[in-house]
């Protein structure tokens, strides 16, 4: 089942397939609970989130209108950070998975809701709610896994390239949300499409993706710097607006990294969704997803995806409610014997940062570095990065045996 | 006639410019987006309108006075208005009778009897409170007073009494010290045949009462415990000048149809309304109706994308799971099953919003008769 981990072990071979649905109708009735009673309460909640969220970006440009002074530079850009975080995360992303539809309201709703993001919200929707969701975690179905541009499974065979994958990653966090345009666009297959081959489909995406570049440019490199202007402002209001992109990228970066990328995630082959059962596919999101714990600021400033099991679990349910059936999911992990990963944002990034750098370098080969030994390590990564294909595989294998016969000999 | 075109004036074109700039500092979201969480009854925003008081007429009535948005085009007595507002969180749109004629201080009314189990209705009487924003569309209808009558007889069953009452109150005002006479409703001559099961403890009844011991009106109430159903054929015998008149009927469809009958055979000019859509009833199954005037026959076990996409209609589709909402399309109109857990979600054109309710075709399937919005 899994393959990422190279686990010997299935970590769902004790449960029977009765299991696996009665876990399937328990988790149904969580999501029905949640469903009836939907309310006021809620809708109260989005509507108080999206006014402050509005209030907060309009408080925040107005002070860099006079950013030209250093403190209403510094508390505009933290203001329009955080205001841009909390559209991107517990708004935009929630309300165009569906989750205050319910509402019936068409200015909360996913058929109409647009972002303040590189990729259009529709494009999203089809790269992110469909594919992302549907078939979460399974490798070559689900791209959010490395993004197509990174080594995330050992399986995969390491080239020289990959040594440089914690800086791709790095500036792909700095710029993520040209990243996921890009990733909704399948940017990577369709160049490598000769260019009057491609799709009239991918053409007019592609269109529309670099119109919505050029508004979001315009309003944050143009506009307001020009309307900073009489205070001499222009420069400021630009690094400003600059810096608050920045931030929301490495955060909604990190914080997508701890979803699915900490140590312990499973990851599934395509062939294991076939036939999959409703109880099936629920497994499956609970396998794949890491929760992030802390503070309800901090599942605030996360848009809950803090929750992230939950919300693997049910999408559509409005995001409030995840800290309230979490204990409830946490309990159905413990009854089947399942592995409820959380742990602190620190120690999971932590933990996705170092899975990104373990798999840059050839196998094993970080585990086996030892102060004692980097000389000789050093060597056999030099000799690996500019040897080529063959000494490659000559040196992968000399270890691979090596390390067969220490486990004999241990036996 | 001739007719010179305007040309854009200088002003005019600035202000397209500033709107412009305005719309670039903004994207994605419209600066109207910001201006209406400051002032949301504003011009040229969407029609809303806001509760100024809510007056409990009696134990289950209240007459709801609203404060419309600036453009508010106004209304003639015996129109009503689809009034949308938030209950238990989800937007509901009904629609109510203006019961008041338009009043110097600008403000609208409607009277609202909670009914039983009525969502809305119970709602307003006895949970709404002042200050609460609520969604509006302009008055409409064409249930109004021909100005060129003087003799007119309106028929009203149930809660179809609500727009004549609005008319009435517009031709005589109640005040504090009484029914006011007006020069202008001097010359009319009013006879009110209202009919209901039973004598009803009702604000509209007290309200006839009033108007009748006033003389403004002849009342003609008709109980069906008292005085049996009324057969329309009995309508000479109660009003015996009824070829004089023009008369005005609202209630529910059967009399109306039989009203419309009757007056047909004999000649004589009928105004009606009926504005409570049929009762629709959640079925099994049903007939799925398209914008382009397909109708196909659905199972009421397999989703409405399966049946769509297998009777060769183009449908946006995603998961199929119920997780992705890329096959949201309205339903217009009709009831249908949420395969999930059951849920059912119906739609008619006058207690939902305006073009129908959004819905996931993936899990959904026909519940009764449906008709499906292309696209949303």
């Amino acid at each position: 089942m899994t393959t990422i981990q190279q686990k010997t072990v299935d970590p769902t071979a004790h449960l029977t397939t009765e299991d696996i649905e009665t876990l399937g109708r328990e988790l149904d009735a969580i999501r029905q609970e949640v469903l009836d009673t939907r309310g006021s309460r809620d809708a109260a909640y989005i509507r108080k989130i999206i006014k402050s969220q509005r209030g907060l970006e309009a408080g925040s440009r107005a002070m860099l209108l006079f950013s030209v002074f250093p403190p209403f530079w510094l508390v505009g850009t933290a203001g329009l950070s955080v205001a841009k975080i909390l559209e991107n995360m517990e708004i935009g992303h929630n309300v165009m998975h569906g989750q205050w539809d319910w509402m019936r309201d068409p200015k909360i709703h996913s058929t109409t809701w647009e972002w303040d993001n590189a990729s259009p919200a529709d494009q999203w929707k089809h790269g992110h709610n469909e594919l992302h969701h549907t078939y979460t975690n399974v490798v070559g179905k689900d791209n959010d896994l490395g993004y197509g541009i990174m080594r995330v499974d050992e399986d995969q065979r390491w080239v020289p390239f990959y040594l440089a994958q914690p800086l791709w990653n790095f500036v792909n966090a700095c710029f993520f949300e040209y990243g996921i345009a890009a990733y909704d666009l399948e940017l990577g297959k369709n160049l490598s499409i000769p260019k009057d081959k491609r799709s009239d489909d991918f053409k007019a995406r592609a269109k529309q993706t670099l119109k919505k570049i050029r508004q979001q440019a315009t309003k944050d490199y143009l506009v307001h710097p020009a309307l900073s202007l009489p205070t001499g402002s222009f420069v400021p209001t630009l690094a400003a607006n600059f810096t608050a992109n920045v931030v929301r990228n490495l955060w909604t970066h990190s914080v997508i990294m701890c979803g699915h990328f900490p140590e312990g995630v499973e990851t599934f082959e395509k062939t294991s969704i076939d036939g999959e059962t409703r109880g099936d596919w629920y497994l499956r999101q609970m396998l794949g997803s890491a929760n992030i714990s802390g503070s309800p600021l901090m599942h605030l400033m996360t848009g809950n995806l803090s929750f992230q099991i939950e919300h693997h679990l049910f999408p559509d349910l409005p995001s409030n409610r995840y800290a309230e059936i979490a204990p409830q999911v946490k309990a159905l992990f413990d009854k089947y014997e399942l592995n409820y990963i959380s742990a602190p944002l620190p120690k999971q990034v932590y933990s996705a940062w170092h899975k990104i750098v373990r798999l840059s370098l050839p196998n094993e080969w970080l585990a086996e570095t030892t102060p004692k030994n980097v000389p000789s390590q050093l060597v056999k990564l030099y000799k690996m990065t500019t040897g080529g294909k063959k000494v490659r595989r000559a040196i992968e294998l000399k270890d691979q045996l090596r390390r067969q016969a220490d486990m004999a000999k241990a036996a | 006639m001739t007719e010179t075109m305007q040309r854009p004036t200088a002003a005019r074109s600035l202000r397209h410019r500033l709107s412009r700039l305005a719309e670039a500092a903004t994207t994605p979201l419209l600066p109207a987006d910001y201006l209406d969480l400051a002032a949301p009854l504003r011009s040229g925003t969407d029609l809303r309108a806001r509760i100024v008081a809510v007056q409990p007429e009696t134990r289950d009535a209240a007459t709801i006075l609203l404060k419309p948005g600036a453009d508010w085009a106004g209304h003639v007595p015996g129109q009503y208005v689809r009034i949308g507002i938030d209950v238990d969180g989800v937007r509901e749109w009904r629609a109510y009778s203006l019961t008041h004629g338009p009043r110097a201080d600008g403000l609208i009314s409607i009277t609202v009897k909670a009914v039983p189990g009525g969502k809305v209705s119970n709602h307003l009487v006895h949970h709404a409170r002042p200050r609460t924003l609520v969604h509006l569309e302009q008055a409409t209808g064409d249930f109004v007073l021909d100005p060129s009558a003087s003799r007119l007889l309106f028929v009203t069953a149930g809660s179809g009494v609500t727009p004549v009452i609005g008319m009435l109150r517009n031709l005589f005002p109640v005040t504090d010290s009484g029914v006011v006479d007006l020069p202008r409703s001097s010359h009319l001559d009013i006879v009110v045949v209202h009919v209901a099961p039973t004598e009803p403890d009702s604000i509209f009844l007290s309200n006839l009462r009033e108007l009748a011991a006033h003389g403004a009106i002849t009342l003609v109430p008709r109980y069906d415990d008292q005085h049996g159903i009324l057969d329309v054929a009995d309508l000479a015998g109660l009003v015996p000048d009824l070829a004089d008149r023009t008369t005005y009927a609202c209630g529910p469809g059967g009399l109306l149809d039989a009203l419309t009958a009757h007056h047909e055979a004999a000649g004589l000019s009928l105004f009606t309304e009926q504005f409570r859509a049929a009762f629709v009833e959640a079925g099994d199954g049903g007939t799925i109706t398209f914008d382009d005037g397909t109708v196909l026959d659905a199972d009421g076990a397999i989703p409405i994308l399966d049946v769509a996409e297998a009777g060769g209609q183009l449908m946006p589709s995603g998961c199929r799971m119920g997780v992705c909402f890329g096959c949201v399309l309205p339903l217009r109109e009709g009831s249908v099953r949420d395969l999930r857990n059951g849920a059912i979600t119906t739609v008619d054109p006058i207690s939902s919003a305006h073009g129908g309710v959004p819905i996931q075709t993936c899990i959904s399937a026909a519940a009764g008769a449906c008709h499906l919005g292309a696209t949303s």
